[in-house]
């Protein structure tokens, strides 16, 4: 193989550089550029642009245009009304939580005809419900889809009218659309009211509107069985989604009728807009329902079906409304006709909330039948079914409140005041009270809360539970501030009786609510008494085990309001609260919220002890729960989470402390390897900090220190397993180590990597994929040269011994079949030793002689360069002779480079080429 | 394919008054023309006599000599024999609604001719008061539970397109109550000289409480007259159409008391 002698072309790299750079033309103030447009934001230049425009002729159109194209369409996705923004706000619940407090307060007095986006819709409140009211009891469905079997008092009628009414059963039997399902479990139950709900719009849309009346009839008539009482209030969703449906149905379908005149219907349109088949169809369906026998069905079904009364007129709705209300009076049993009210309530809210009397009525004539709760029929079906009065009164509030969150919406205080006067007139109003504290403006309670506690303590014991109102008061205070003299009293008061609660569930369920308002007006003092008191009732027979949710709340809102973690961590309480958190997830996610509150509050980097303990052992928490089984992505941000806390420790100027500090940390997150990634990172920003403190002349002090550091390094790195991490880091801390004039040092990590080469496998794992190693192998390797161009040679070995270990190991790694990238690095080395045989260097290092001024440029180094080069040259043939095929094509190539002016060098190898291939 | 036809009457409700013009389309719609030999369009009324099943074997003699009645006919020729293009064919009519001499037309169930009856509707509130003692056909009145029920029809003359209302308030009862509904019953009487048949119907039944209501409030009273079942309250020589409502109360265990109130119905 012939040898093709190497000779670097010189570079001046100044001259280089001063002919490359752009020529700067200067810019007299109001000239055109190109960026100007964007970026100026004073209406002043705004202005100015738009006459320029008009002065050419322009119309004003045109210049508006123009002058709104000065908005940035960047910015203006900026403004917190993207989608995405406005999801993440609708998503997270804390945040909706604030939204609707702080749009509680701005309410909109004047607008009552449509409800407001401050109305918390039915929507929240259904899962809620669902979640809450469940049984393990057995459930059965009893449908008949035929007409009404006569019952008992049908014992007058004629021989004649039974015989056909059996004959019509019959009939419905042929469609075998009876059933009775029993032994249901809950989620048999639902599943089977959502087929329901399915076979509604089935037998709708293939015009079977018929069988829909009955599906929905039969469906409301489960309203009226009030066995497993515990369901009822799940029940009710459940089946009001299917009222809905229907009720949506003939809606749209009547409309729909009004629509194909060739004119769209506004949406409030008047009944003249409609026209004689809306109407007849309309009235057909009214006259249906009022012939349905069974009062909760008809009632169910005409509610549902309400808004259509506006195809037949104006007063329809107003005039039914009331009728409905005074209807409900007919249902016997409270609950049912309580959660009937509630129906009502919602649909008048939907249709025409501006209807405040129907509201109203629903209110007081649900006060004047609320004794029968403690009548004898509610008891003895109590008896029958086990249920206890204190589970059975829970069923109440989810309409209770409801009815009155739509009275007390938008409603004028003095309704507010009256209501709540009622209220008090009744016997045992515990259950009463609790609703007006959970639907009336906060506000309206805060300001009356020493009222509050004290109906609260009056409230018989035996019925509803006195902790549900103690915690829906601590939720309106959680919310609106009480007046500031009552402040104290407010918490001693609330205090003394949770504080007696024995049921640690109860009393859980209680302080929990509290904590927030403790938080909110008092000092850490309070806090802790208020922790410590925590403590005491949970410690015991490790009752905190069934509470980890709100304990874990609790420590949510307790960080929400301590921003500053040195008066956190000097609650006292504080961490011995943290020890009640033993099983090791919770634990986990306890100690995740902490680190991430502090990430987010904690401006400045600190050294507070209290703190860094803390912490530190939070932290170590974090890391010892990682094992085999952790998935990476909580690794991921368990590592996020430490890093944010080790970059958030700094000891100011004593760097030895910060240097211990991250020993200590090292041996605390020896699991985490992002951990140890930014652990060195963080320790070569602390030798390159000392270098910038000596301004880069080290005292032996700090020449010592410095040494630490990068040794802390350099037996760090092989604990990582991650082969490119620990390939990049050799690099860099090798750099810091020749900053730092560790040169000796500098070599060991450049050895390192070296050595480390011939270890990178084929193909890595990248997020979950295998992909070819080469190209980042080939990233590196580039970078790596980058740095070889400064590393001085060692007097005792010989002549760019690095670049020649290194070309060794590129030499003998094993590479791709027919991939260029071993040629594309011999390339890059050809340019490093070309860049190493220049007389002065492009870059260099301060106080670090390169081997430019070492050698000064002596020919025998420039000859062991060369020759260098022209090895590797040889490699490039070689490889350029296996690209046999396409050997023209190089040539051509070449011969192109060739003829550019400062590549007149590369003729001669055009010349040859040929030549060599032909022998 | 088959070609269909169908009648389209004009007003959405179907209801026509004596003297007024029945107007609509006949519609026609075919995919390939179709030959015909014309189209005549026929209106016929009738009045027919039908026999109750509890009747049966009584009065068959009777009933059998009674032939259908017919009130109103009459045909017009439409369209001579021709084709009808393929798609759709529209094709309109009219009819005066003339009683054919001079028989007297009554409204009918369905709702089809209407004789307008100028009745004069005037309010006839009735009060009650149900109590054990106020009931008759009690087997053993000791047996009774106590109760006291209060109410009011705001009318016992009712116009037919008007609900039916009132009040009821349980002031107090022993028994639990299970149920209370209103029954609407149509009584029909058909006689002659020789003798007469009375027909008792439950039209609708609704309920208006169900379980054990609150005592002291007044419960509404409220039933829509069914369209296809009732008629204004009817009386000529040879039958009578009457309507009457029960209240039904259904007390625990087992006790149903029923209270009747005989309604006039007219149409104004």
């Amino acid at each position: 193989m012939a040898v093709f002698p190497w000779h670097s072309r010189n570079r001046n790299y100044k001259a280089e550089f001063a002919s490359c750079r752009l020529e700067a033309v200067p810019l007299e103030f109001g000239d055109y550029h190109p960026l100007k447009p964007i970026t100026k934001f004073s209406s002043q230049v705004t202005e100015s642009k738009t006459k320029k425009v008009n002065r050419k002729g322009s119309t004003s159109s045109t210049s508006s245009s123009s002058s709104s194209s000065v908005v940035d369409p960047l910015s203006s996705v900026l403004d917190g009304t993207d989608p995405l923004s406005m999801f993440a706000a609708t998503a997270d619940p804390a945040a909706l939580a604030a939204a609707m407090d702080s749009s509680r307060r701005k309410r909109d007095r004047d607008d009552n005809s449509v409800v407001g986006s401050d109305f918390e819709p039915w929507t929240n409140k259904r899962g809620e419900i669902l979640a809450r009211y469940t049984t393990t009891e057995k459930l059965s469905i009893n449908l008949f889809m035929g007409s009404e079997k006569g019952k008992a008092g049908t014992a007058t009628l004629a021989m004649s009218e039974k015989v056909r009414t059996r004959l019509e059963e019959l009939d419905d039997f042929e469609e075998g659309s009876q059933k009775e399902l029993l032994n249901l479990t809950q989620q048999d139950y639902v599943n089977r009211i959502e087929e329901l709900n399915q076979s509604l719009k089935d037998a709708w849309a293939s015009d079977q509107k018929v069988k829909a009346l009955k599906i929905v009839i039969q469906c409301s008539k489960l309203l009226s069985d009030t066995s497993v009482i515990q369901f009822y209030p799940s029940k009710f969703v459940l089946i009001t989604d299917i009222l809905d449906t229907f009720g949506k149905l003939v809606y749209e379908r009547i409309f729909s009728m009004c629509v194909d005149s060739r004119s769209v219907l506004p949406d409030h349109f008047s009944p003249e807009n409609a026209n004689d088949t809306a109407k007849e169809t309309c009235l057909n369906w009214f006259f249906k329902i009022a012939s349905i026998r069974e009062l909760i069905p008809r009632f169910y079904v005409e509610a549902s079906i309400l808004k259509c009364n506006k195809f037949l007129s104006k007063t329809g709705i107003s005039e039914c409304l009331p009728r409905l209300t005074c209807m409900i009076r007919g249902i016997g049993d409270p609950l049912v006709s309580v959660y009937a009210r509630a129906y009502l309530c919602r649909v008048g809210m939907e249709v025409a909330p501006h209807l405040k009397e129907t509201l109203n009525k629903n209110f007081f004539d649900f006060l004047l039948t609320f004794k029968q709760i403690h009548g004898d029929t509610v008891q003895n079906q109590l008896v029958v079914q086990g249920v206890e009065l204190p589970s059975y009164l829970p069923l109440y509030p989810p309409a209770m409140d409801w009815i009155f969150q739509c009275i007390s919406y938008h409603a004028p205080e003095a309704l507010l005041t009256e209501m709540m006067e009622r209220c008090k007139k009744l016997g045992n109003n515990a259950l009463l009270l609790n609703s007006v504290m959970s639907a009336f403006r906060a506000e309206f309670i805060a300001t009356r809360s020493m009222d509050f506690i004290g109906m609260i303590k009056e409230c018989d014991e035996s019925g509803f539970p006195k902790h549900l109102l103690f915690r829906s008061l601590g939720l309106n205070l959680a919310l609106a501030d009480p007046p500031e003299s009552d402040r104290l009293q407010i918490l001693n008061e609330a205090w003394k009786v949770i504080t007696k609660l024995k049921n640690p569930q109860d009393y859980i369920n209680c302080a929990e609510v509290w904590v927030e308002y403790t938080c909110k007006h008092f000092t850490k003092r309070e806090v802790n008494t208020v922790l410590a008191d925590v403590i005491k009732h949970m410690t015991p027979d490790r009752a905190f085990e069934d509470s980890y949710p709100q304990l874990q709340l609790i420590i949510k809102k307790v960080i929400a309001h301590f921003h500053d973690f040195s008066v956190l961590f000097s609650v006292e309480k504080f961490l011995p609260f943290l020890d009640m958190f033993q099983k090791e997830s919770v634990r986990v996610e306890v100690c995740k919220c902490i680190m991430d509150a502090f990430i987010k509050h904690q401006q400045e980097p600190t050294k507070d002890p209290v703190i860094l303990n803390a912490l530190l052992h939070v932290c170590k928490t974090m890391h010892d729960s990682v094992n085999a089984l952790t998935l990476e992505d909580e690794k991921r941000m368990l590592s996020y989470l430490i890093n944010g806390f080790i970059k958030m420790v700094s000891f100011g100027r004593d760097f030895e402390q910060q240097l211990s500090f991250y020993v200590e940390s090292r041996s605390m997150f020896c699991n985490l390897e992002p951990v140890l990634v930014q652990l060195i990172h963080s320790v070569n920003r602390l030798a390159m900090e000392t270098r910038k403190v000596m301004k880069g002349n080290h005292s032996r002090k700090t020449a010592a220190f410095v040494r630490a550091c990068v040794a802390y390094c350099f037996i760090t790195i092989p604990s990582l397993a991650g082969i490119f991490t620990r390939l990049n880091l050799y690099l860099h801390s090798g750099q810091v180590a020749l900053a730092n004039q560790c040169l000796s040092q500098a070599d060991a990590f450049f050895k390192a990597a070296i050595s480390l080469v011939p270890e990178v496998p084929k193909m890595i794992n990248i997020d979950g994929k295998m992909r070819p190693s080469e190209s980042f192998l080939l990233e590196f390797l580039c970078n790596f040269f980058s740095t070889l161009l400064i590393v001085p040679d060692h007097p005792e070995h010989g002549v760019l011994f690095l670049v020649r270990e290194l070309l060794n190991v590129i030499q003998d790694y094993t590479w791709e079949d027919n991939s260029d990238e071993k040629i594309r690095i011999y390339t890059c080395v050809l340019h490093l030793l070309s860049a190493m045989s220049q007389e002065t260097y492009l870059y260099h290092i301060d106080k670090v002689d390169s081997n430019d001024s070492l050698y000064g440029g002596d020919s025998k180094f420039l000859a062991e360069n060369n020759k260098l080069c022209e090895t590797v040259m040889a490699q490039i043939l070689e490889h350029l002779k296996t690209l046999a095929k396409d050997e023209v094509k190089t040539l051509e190539y070449i011969k192109k480079q060739s003829k550019q002016p400062d590549m007149t060098h590369l003729t001669e190898l055009a010349l040859r080429l040929p030549l060599q291939t032909r022998t | 394919m088959g070609t269909a036809l169908d009648i389209k009457i004009k007003r959405a409700n179907k209801v026509y008054h004596a003297g007024e013009v029945l107007s609509g389309v006949v519609v026609i719609s075919s995919k390939d023309s179709v030959q015909h030999q014309g189209v005549s369009l026929t209106m016929e009324g009738t009045v027919n006599l039908q026999l109750s099943a509890k009747s049966v074997g009584v009065f068959e003699a009777f009933y059998n000599s009674v032939k259908p009645i017919q009130i109103i006919n009459s045909t017009i020729e439409m369209v001579k024999p021709g084709k009808f293009p393929s798609g759709k064919t529209e094709i309109p009519f009219e009819f005066p609604l003339h009683l054919k001499g001079n028989k007297v037309l009554y409204e009918t169930y369905h709702g089809v001719f209407v004789n307008i009856q100028k009745g004069k509707f005037t309010p006839s509130p009735v009060d009650f008061t149900i109590t054990p003692e106020t009931l008759q056909n009690v087997k053993e009145r000791a047996l009774l539970p106590k109760f006291l029920l209060r109410g009011h029809l705001n009318s016992t003359n009712c116009v037919i397109t008007q609900p039916l209302t009132g009040e009821l308030v349980v002031e107090s009862s022993e028994a639990a109550i299970r149920s209370v509904e209103l029954q609407l019953v149509r009584v029909e009487t058909c006689g002659c000289a020789e003798g007469y048949a009375r027909d008792a119907t439950e039209i609708q039944n609704i309920q208006i409480a169900d379980g054990d209501v609150c005592r002291g409030l007044s419960v509404p009273i409220y039933m829509v007259f069914p369209r296809l079942f009732t008629c204004p309250t009817l009386e000529t020589t040879n039958f009578k159409v009457e309507f009457e409502v029960n209240i039904v109360v259904l007390l625990h265990p087992d006790h149903l008391i029923t209270e009747n109130f005989p309604l006039k119905l007219c149409r104004i």
